[in-house]
């Protein structure tokens, strides 16, 4: 087809100008609000004790959740994959639920599930505070973040087959060996990209979290959390754009790393 | 020395194998040849145990292995598509079963070389898979499952995947190679030509049943039935028997093809036919026929059988079949 030289520079801008507006701007702008009064203050916003208890909450529910999602996603995706039980269907739709379910939607039913007054209310009785806990915020990320290494390794697992692992099985190697040597390196390019996907999420998230956090500064404050009070409760609008360009620095690292790894993997 | 008894397995209401008993010699190479869905497949994935039997028992050099798990049959198997370790490098795609059970590191090393040198792939140690050819990725499986010492090797169409010239080549490879190693191979195939070409023993398979056991030459000349004979090489219908297309003869005199044809006994008779169309193709000339009855058969014969007879397009000759009564008695199909 052939594009006259002008509709295609007015493709073009239009096109950038999108991507300008809807998202190099806000972004350049919280920049620019940031270290408008230097780096030294951005620095002090983000060394106070609440921020720094936010970092490390957000953190701490990323370490405690990346790992589940491996074990239990890996598990999935390997029995959706190779498994024949009745209810494959079913299964697929719910690994699917959380991308379709509203995380504010997410954050109400825990609390049903999970509050004083829920099915499961007798832990709080007990002294285990789930809700409005560290236990009911990772509960909460868990729940949004559980497609992604499942829908990762999904295809993978598909593309690889299973002749590999049946010719180390007639080599000598056990189930586990296979899967240690074998399937577990086939799918890590899978693996990876879904665990950086489960970070990006899990540090990102705040509908779900906010309704089963208590919400104290220095206690029970994701960074997420941390932008919204200090913009709305304190009213510290510096403060909420140092912390949210703090969060988007996470972002971008985790981002990077994986085009380094990309990178690595298109030289093998 | 591999014994098949009475297995049996189906898939839904498609029975795989039906009932197929089976010695395969030690040291043999031993071919499984049928069409798709003869069963041939299943049967030597039954014998390496990655499939299960629904009933009936593989004995491996006298051990009774139905039930045991594939790792512990001392069986190597190659697929029909590599099944290459694709994050290891030959190396340790090679090594993978001695790594396994833990070997020492010089042993491995050594043994790894040798089976490199021997397969063709030696200074490719450290390569990817990726980064070989369809037939050295192949080479690479081979050595791969022999590393482990294998009681039996098993073959899965290993050349199906590979195009020509290839295939011919490692054809001829892997005959040299077992007469060297000597291990018991068993080896799947869909072409005739592979299987007769390398392999000392033939099984045809149909319908998940076997039709026929022998060495290639018993099989082309004394096919138990027509299913063997239309498999193992071309055939043409003769007055209502099968003839290979090099047993007819023609000849442009009536008398003189009845009078030879009374010398063959029970040879399907003298049919009278048009020629259609001559075909040469190198040493062979392939003539093709069309009998007073409406069907067309083609014959073959050499060049210099076809320049003496100087057949041209329309003439009218009379075919024979050429093959002797031995033949006719064990196939009765051509005492028709």
């Amino acid at each position: 087809m052939k594009t006259s030289t002008t509709a295609r520079i007015g493709l073009r801008t239009v096109a950038l100008g999108y991507l300008v507006l809807l998202i190099a701007v806000p972004i350049v702008l919280i920049l620019w609000r940031t270290f408008g009064e230097g780096v030294g203050a951005f620095v002090d916003s983000i060394r106070t004790p609440a921020a720094i208890s936010a970092l490390n909450l957000s953190l701490l529910i990323v370490a405690i959740v990346v790992p589940l999602n491996v074990v239990f996603g890996v598990g999935t995706a390997l029995a959706l994959v190779r498994g024949r039980f009745r209810g494959r269907g079913l299964v697929q739709a719910v690994v699917d639920l959380p991308f379709a379910v509203s995380p504010i939607v997410v954050g109400v039913s825990l609390i049903l599930l999970w509050g004083v007054d829920g099915w499961f209310g007798g832990l709080e009785r007990l002294g285990i505070k789930v809700i409005f806990g560290l236990p009911g915020m990772v509960i909460a990320t868990l729940f949004v973040t559980l497609p992604f290494v499942v829908r990762e390794v999904e295809p993978v697992l598909h593309e690889i087959g299973t002749e590999q692992e049946q010719a180390a099985s007639t080599l000598g190697a056990s189930t586990w060996q296979t899967f240690w040597r074998i399937t577990l390196p086939a799918i890590r390019w899978g693996l990876t990209y879904g665990v950086v996907l489960t970070i990006a999420r899990a540090l990102g998230e705040f509908g779900a979290v906010i309704m089963v956090s208590s919400g104290f500064p220095g206690v029970s404050q994701t960074l997420t959390l941390l932008v919204h009070s200090r913009y709305i409760d304190d009213h510290n609008t510096y403060g909420a754009y140092a912390a949210a360009t703090l969060l988007m620095g996470l972002a971008v690292l985790t981002l990077l790393g994986m085009t380094a790894l990309d990178r690595k993997r298109s030289k093998t | 020395m591999i014994s098949v008894i009475g297995a049996r397995r189906s898939y839904g209401d498609f029975a795989a194998l039906d009932d197929v008993t089976l010695d395969i010699p030690a040291g043999s190479l031993t071919a499984l040849l049928g069409p798709s869905g003869s069963g041939k497949s299943t049967l030597l994935r039954s014998i390496a145990g990655l499939e299960q039997l629904d009933g009936g028992r593989i004995v491996i050099a006298g051990r009774d292995v139905t039930g045991v798990a594939p790792q512990k049959r001392g069986i190597g198997f190659v697929f029909q598509h590599y099944a290459a370790f694709k994050h290891m490098t030959v190396r340790d795609n090679v090594a993978f079963g001695l790594t396994i059970r833990k070997r020492p590191k010089a042993e491995i090393s050594r043994k790894v070389d040798d089976l490199l040198e021997i397969v063709g792939l030696d200074g490719f140690q450290h390569r990817y898979p990726a980064q070989l050819s369809g037939g050295q990725r192949q080479r690479m499986a081979l050595a791969r499952a022999l590393a482990v010492d294998p009681e039996v090797l098993l073959l899965d169409e290993p050349f199906g995947a590979l195009d020509a010239k290839v295939r011919a080549d490692l054809r001829q490879w892997l005959r040299r190679l077992h007469d060297e190693v000597h291990v018991t191979t068993v080896l799947v195939t869909h072409d005739q030509e592979e299987a007769l070409d390398v392999a000392d023993r033939i099984a045809v398979l149909n319908k998940g049943r076997i039709e026929q056991v022998g060495d290639p030459v018993t099989l082309y000349d004394r096919p138990a039935n027509d299913f063997v004979m239309s498999f193992l090489g071309s055939v043409a219908r003769l007055g209502g028997a099968l003839v290979r297309p090099h047993d007819i003869a023609l000849d442009r005199d009536l008398e003189r093809a009845r009078a030879a044809d009374a010398r063959v006994g029970g040879s399907p008779g003298v049919i009278e036919a048009v020629v259609e169309r001559v075909v040469r193709l190198g040493f062979e000339v392939r003539i093709d026929l069309r009998a007073d009855s409406g069907t067309r058969f083609a014959a073959q014969v050499t060049r210099a059988e076809a320049d003496a007879l100087g057949l041209v397009e329309g003439e009218t000759v009379y075919a024979r079949a050429t093959t002797g009564p031995d033949a006719a008695e064990i196939h009765p199909a051509l005492a028709i």
